[in-house]
């Protein structure tokens, strides 16, 4: 038998436990930065000042056409010269949320700008302050336009986070390269690893194209 | 004089690390390439066999897309590199084995554009070619398909852009790609700083390469068939066109309502 379902069994509990322990805090820490700091950008960029919405338009290009693992390593190698020091979970959490802010700003954009122009003349007519206009009548219908592709992109910050694993994380793949190193003899743990993300991702995804058609977009 | 960017005598950190990073970045290049074109060759048939009215080529296609995009490209990665090996018997050259999994799983993102593509062109199309007796295969290639290409071809963009970034990851199964090259630099003592700024500088100087050439083809497909090429400045660079803000440039006066009369914010929602 080419399976060796003795060790699989010794393995799993371990994998399902500590590994998905770190991978749901890596997936869940880096969507939630994600999620606010793509709001904050997608605003900023809407800035009527170019000075603002140039640059972070500029820097969120550049984030979204540069690969993460190199981002990954500016933060875990380069901040610490800096004096920034930080868990090697904390900084994959920060590259993931900064890698993936540059996706999520689009897809606020898109829900913003889809926000029909009626509702932007109603709220002036009222004589809403500016700000009051943002947050109760743009944002709330904007946001709610983005979540479906929102829960897309938290399935792939699920996806991507086994990339913490090359500084160091012990993720899921984490732990499934340290059990495989000891024997030399990856096929039953990284098997075992691919198949629970199949097993998180495709129900997830399911989730999110119902939801997209229940809020008819 | 001039002084090739890959040589070595450039002041400093640049001219110890370019003829590296250049060696690194034909890597790159080449898996990128063989990537795409692995990719390509997988999106087009299985994105139509996912539209096929036979059940059974239906369930094969999603059944393909689900498992690929289903899983991470590193543990696709590692499954092919590490594990493979084990169950069958047969080891697979790591650059080989980096380009497999890469197309295997851009593919899969591939066949859902062009799976979309067609069926966004429009039913007249598929109507008209019915009624001139085109037989399935005729319709397909003389009809759909040359309009349905210019709809593949920004998002065909933004894949292969996730395709070179994915080509970083190479790197962990030991092909000596970019980001290799730029670790060894920084693991024999050269300034990390510069060599990560020169690492994502290239990454983003060959996405913009990617874009430049997906827009060239955009245009060229766009004429075949009689339409406009993309009008504006590339889709993917600094700034995406954005429409006006939706709000009136006339300013409307304030006017001064008694707090009482107020209109509630529930009511604008």
């Amino acid at each position: 038998m080419i399976w060796d379902w003795d060790w699989t069994r010794e393995i799993l509990p371990e994998l399902l436990t500590q590994g998905l322990l770190v991978t749901v805090q890596a997936t869940l820490g880096g969507a939630v930065l994600a999620f606010v700091l793509g709001l904050f950008v997608a605003l900023l960029r809407r800035s009527r000042n170019p000075f603002v919405s140039r640059p972070v338009g500029a820097v969120m290009e550049f984030i979204r056409s540069t690969p993460l693992l190199v981002q990954l390593f500016v933060v875990y190698y380069v901040l610490p010269d800096f004096g920034v020091k930080m868990t090697a979970l904390m900084t994959g959490i920060i590259g993931l949320g900064l890698h993936y802010a540059s996706y999520t700003s689009e897809v606020y954009r898109a829900g913003i700008d889809g926000v029909p122009k009626g509702q932007w003349e109603a709220a002036i007519a009222l004589n809403l302050p500016r700000h009051w206009i943002w947050i109760s009548v743009v944002l709330p219908q904007a946001v709610r336009r983005s979540l479906p592709a929102l829960g897309n992109y938290l399935i792939a910050i699920f996806k991507e986070s086994p990339q913490l694993s090359i500084i160091t994380v012990v993720d899921v793949v984490g732990l499934a390269r340290e059990l495989g190193s000891e024997r030399f003899r990856y096929l039953e743990p990284m098997t075992v690893a691919g198949l629970f993300f199949l097993l998180v991702a495709i129900p997830a995804s399911i989730f999110v194209r119902r939801l997209e058609r229940r809020l008819g977009n | 004089m001039t002084i090739s960017p890959c040589s070595a005598e450039l002041p400093g950190t640049f001219g110890e690390a370019m003829p590296f990073l250049c060696k690194g970045a034909v890597i790159t290049l080449q898996a990128t390439l063989g990537g795409s074109v692995l990719a390509i060759a997988i999106a087009l048939p299985v994105g139509l066999m996912a539209m096929s009215h036979r059940g059974a080529v239906r369930a094969v296609a999603r059944v393909y897309m689900e498992f690929f995009r289903g899983t991470s490209v590193l543990v696709q990665l590692f499954w092919l590199y590490y594990a493979m090996p084990i169950l069958t018997g047969f080891q697979l050259d790591k650059s080989f084995a980096g380009i497999l999994a890469l197309g295997l799983n851009l593919g899969a993102y591939g066949s859902e554009v062009v799976r979309g593509a067609v069926r966004s062109v429009s039913r007249g199309q598929r109507e008209a070619a019915i009624a001139l007796n085109f037989s399935p295969y005729h319709r397909m290639r003389y009809v759909i398909l040359p309009q349905a290409f210019i709809g593949m071809i920004p998002p065909m963009n933004n894949l292969l852009i996730e395709l070179l970034k994915a080509t970083s990851l190479l790197s962990v199964i030991t092909v000596a790609d970019l980001t290799y090259q730029g670790r060894l630099l920084v693991n024999s003592g050269s300034d990390q700083l510069i060599v990560f700024a020169l690492l994502l500088l290239i990454y983003f100087l060959f996405s913009y390469l990617i874009t430049l050439i997906m827009r060239f083809v955009e245009g060229r497909a766009a004429r075949m068939v009689g339409r406009d090429g993309p009008q504006g400045r590339p889709r993917r660079a600094w700034r995406s066109p954005r429409p006006r803000r939706p709000v009136p440039s006339v300013e409307i006066p304030s006017v001064e309502i008694p707090s009482a009369e107020t209109p509630s914010v529930e009511g604008a929602r």
